[in-house]
C-alpha cells in the first residue's frame, strides 16, 4: 500500500526553484531516503509534505490526504524528527512527552501508558525527570524521535537524525530507526551521509539541484557503477599530479583530492600504466595503488555528477 | 480539526509556555517588581494625585508585563524551532498564535493585578465598578499581548523584538493619558493618541475606577476590534513569512 504519494511536486522560493517537479511513492513500512547535498531541495520537500509550507505547483498525497486541502488529517498520521532537537530545554523529559501527547490529543488513560512504553524503548525511563536541555545530544535525538511516535504515526519524516552526534550515539539511533522499520513503521529519511542511508533504506531517491536523477534500491545503485572499477591512489606529499595532467586517460571520472585520486576506469592497466609514466614525470611518489570495488558514495559520485572534493566538504560541514 | 481539539491544544500551549517561560522565578519577581518600583518612585516623587496616576499605572504594568514577555516567548521560539513544532501538531495557526497571547495575557493580568492590588492600598486609588474594571484590564492586557505577537512574527531575533517593542510602548508612555491627560496635548497628537489602543485602555480604567460611565462600552467594542485584528495581522504576517 502506497502511503506517501508524490507528483510534480514544485516549489518556488521567490528566484529559486528548491524543488523541480519531483514524483515518487512511499509504500507502507518502507524505509525511503531523500539523499543529496545541501541545497539539494531535502528540507523544502519535507517542509512541504508535512505542511509546513505550501507547494508552488504538484500534488502529494499522505495516507491519502492531500498535504494542501487536508493538512490537518495529515498532520494527525506523521511524526517529524527535525535536524534540530526542537523540544523544551525548561521540561523535563516526561513533561515534554505528556505536553506533546497533549498536542495530538491522545486520550488521558492512554497518555501516560504510552508515554512509558515509549520511555522503555528508547532507554529513556532514567532520565525521565530531567530536564531536556540537561540531556546529552543522543538522549535529546531519542526524547525528540519518541516524541514523535507518541501518536504512532503511518509515516515518520526524519531530517538528518544522526547530524551532529558522535559515533556511538548515531550507532544506537540508526539501530533505533532500523528496529522501528522491523517492526512495521514507514520511514522517510533525509540524510547527506551516504553509508548511513545504505544502512537503512530500502529505497533511496538522489536529489540534485531540487530533482530527483535517481530511484532505486541501495544494492541497485551500488551495481550501476560496480561494472566500472575504482583506482585508488595515494601520493606522497611534495609534487603533485594535477588534473590537467590526466586529461588524456581512458577514464570516466577521476577525482583528486589531497593526495588522493580516485579513477572511474574500465581500463585499470593502461590508466595504471600511463599514471606511472606521469608520475615518474613529474617526480611524484606513490605511496599506495588500489582496485576498491565502488560503494554507494562512489555510485552517488557518478550518478548525480559531483565531484568527490564537494561530498568531502558536505561531510566536513563546509558546504 | 474539531473545536474540542483545537481548544485541548490551545490550552496544552498556555499550561506548557505559563510552565517553562512565564512562571519562572526570575519572571516572577520582574513581574511583581516592576509595578512596585513604579509605585513607589511615584509615591516618592509626588504624593498628591496618585490616585489620579493609578490607572494609567495599570495599564503601563499590563502594556509592559505583556509586551515584554510576548515577544521574548514567540522570538525564541521561532529561533529554536520549538514554534515549528506546534505547526507541525494538528492544530491550526490561529489556535497557536491564540494561545500565544493568552499565554502572555495571563502573565499580564498578574502584573497589573499587583499593580491595581498597590494602587488601592498605597496610592489611595478606588476601583467604583470592579466589573468594567476587570473587563478592561482583561482587554488591555489581550490587545498588548496581541501586539507583542505581531512584534515577534514580524523580526527574526529577540533583540529585534525587544527593540521594536520599545518603537511602540515608549510613545504610548507618553501619548496614551497616562501622565498627560488627552485635552491637555496639542491636537495633532491627540488624533495620534486615538490610533493606540492604550489611549482607550487608560481612558476606560479611569472611568471605571472613578465611576464615571462616559464611554467605557465604546471603549470595550474598540479594545475588542484592535485584539482581533491585532491577532488577524499576526497571522497574516506569520504565514506570510513562511511563504
Amino acid at each position: 500500500m502506497v502511503v506517501l504519494e508524490v507528483k510534480k511536486l514544485s516549489k518556488q522560493w521567490k528566484h529559486i526553484k528548491a524543488v523541480d517537479s519531483i514524483s515518487f511513492d512511499v509504500n507502507e513500512g518502507e524505509v525511503f531516503g531523500f539523499l543529496g547535498p545541501n541545497g539539494a531541495g531535502k528540507t523544502t520537500t519535507i517542509k512541504m509534505l508535512v505542511g509546513l509550507t505550501k507547494p508552488t505547483s504538484g500534488s502529494a498525497h499522505v495516507a491519502g490526504y492531500d498535504i494542501v486541502k487536508e493538512p490537518g488529517e495529515v498532520k494527525k498520521r506523521i511524526g517529524v524528527v527535525p535536524e534540530n532537537s526542537n523540544l523544551y530545554d525548561e521540561l523535563t523529559v516526561q513533561e515534554n512527552l505528556r505536553f506533546v501527547s497533549k498536542l495530538y490529543h491522545i486520550r488521558a488513560q492512554r497518555r501516560e501508558s504510552r508515554i512509558n512504553e515509549l520511555l522503555d524503548i528508547f532507554q529513556l525511563k532514567e532520565y525521565s525527570n530531567r530536564p531536556f536541555g540537561k540531556l546529552s545530544k543522543g538522549l535529546k535525538r531519542r526524547t525528540v524521535l519518541a516524541a514523535a511516535l507518541l501518536h504512532e504515526p503511518q509515516i515518520v519524516f526524519m531530517d538528518e537524525p544522526t547530524s551532529g552526534l558522535d559515533v556511538l550515539s548515531a550507532r544506537n539511533l540508526r539501530e533505533i530507526i532500523s528496529g522501528l522499520a522491523d517492526s512495521g513503521v514507514t520511514i522517510f529519511l533525509t540524510t547527506h551521509y551516504i553509508e548511513e542511508a545504505g544502512q537503512l533504506c530500502d529505497r533511496i531517491a538522489l536529489l540534485v539541484k531540487g530533482k530527483i536523477v535517481e530511484i532505486d534500491s541501495p544494492e541497485a545503485l551500488r551495481n550501476r557503477v560496480q561494472d566500472t572499477p575504482l583506482l585508488q591512489i595515494r601520493v606522497d606529499e611534495g609534487p603533485q599530479i594535477s588534473l590537467e595532467d590526466l586529461k588524456g586517460l581512458r577514464a570516466e571520472k577521476i577525482s583528486l583530492n589531497q593526495g588522493e585520486l580516485l579513477i572511474h576506469t574500465t581500463d585499470v592497466q593502461g590508466v595504471l600504466y600511463e599514471i606511472m609514466k606521469i608520475a615518474a614525470d613529474k617526480k611524484v611518489t606513490i605511496l599506495d595503488v588500489q582496485t576498491v570495488k565502488p560503494g554507494l558514495e562512489d555510485a552517488f559520485i557518478q550518478l548525480t555528477g559531483l565531484s568527490l572534493e564537494y561530498m568531502k566538504a558536505e561531510k566536513e560541514g563546509k558546504k | 480539526m474539531s473545536l474540542g481539539e483545537e481548544l485541548g491544544g490551545i490550552l496544552a500551549i498556555i499550561e506548557k509556555d505559563l510552565k517553562a517561560y512565564y512562571f519562572k522565578p526570575p519572571n516572577i519577581s520582574w513581574g511583581i517588581l516592576f509595578p512596585i518600583v513604579l509605585a513607589l518612585s511615584f509615591s516618592l516623587r509626588s504624593p498628591e494625585g496618585l490616585a489620579d496616576l493609578a490607572p494609567g499605572l495599570i495599564a503601563m504594568a499590563a502594556l509592559f508585563g505583556t509586551t515584554s514577555m510576548e515577544a521574548i516567548v514567540i522570538t525564541f521560539e521561532k529561533r529554536i524551532g520549538a514554534l515549528e513544532r506546534l505547526q507541525l501538531a494538528p492544530i491550526s495557526l490561529v489556535s497557536i498564535l491564540v494561545s500565544k497571547v493568552l499565554g502572555g495575557t495571563i502573565f499580564g493580568l498578574v502584573i497589573s493585578t499587583v499593580m491595581a492590588f498597590l494602587a488601592t492600598m498605597f496610592l489611595g486609588a478606588e476601583i467604583t465598578n470592579l466589573l468594567a474594571f476587570t473587563m478592561i484590564l482583561l482587554l488591555t492586557t489581550i490587545v498588548h499581548s496581541a501586539l507583542g505577537a505581531l512584534v515577534a512574527v514580524s523580526v527574526k531575533e529577540v533583540f529585534e523584538a525587544q527593540t521594536l517593542s520599545n518603537y511602540f510602548r515608549f510613545p504610548m508612555i507618553f501619548l496614551c493619558g497616562i501622565f498627560l491627560p488627552l485635552d491637555k496635548m496639542p491636537i495633532v497628537l491627540q488624533y495620534l493618541a486615538r490610533l493606540l489602543p492604550l489611549t482607550y485602555s487608560v481612558e476606560a480604567l479611569r472611568e471605571a475606577m472613578t465611576g464615571t460611565n462616559g464611554t467605557i462600552l465604546l471603549n470595550v467594542l474598540i479594545l475588542s476590534g484592535y485584539s482581533v485584528l491585532l491577532l488577524y495581522l499576526s497571522v497574516a504576517q506569520f504565514r506570510r513569512n513562511q511563504e
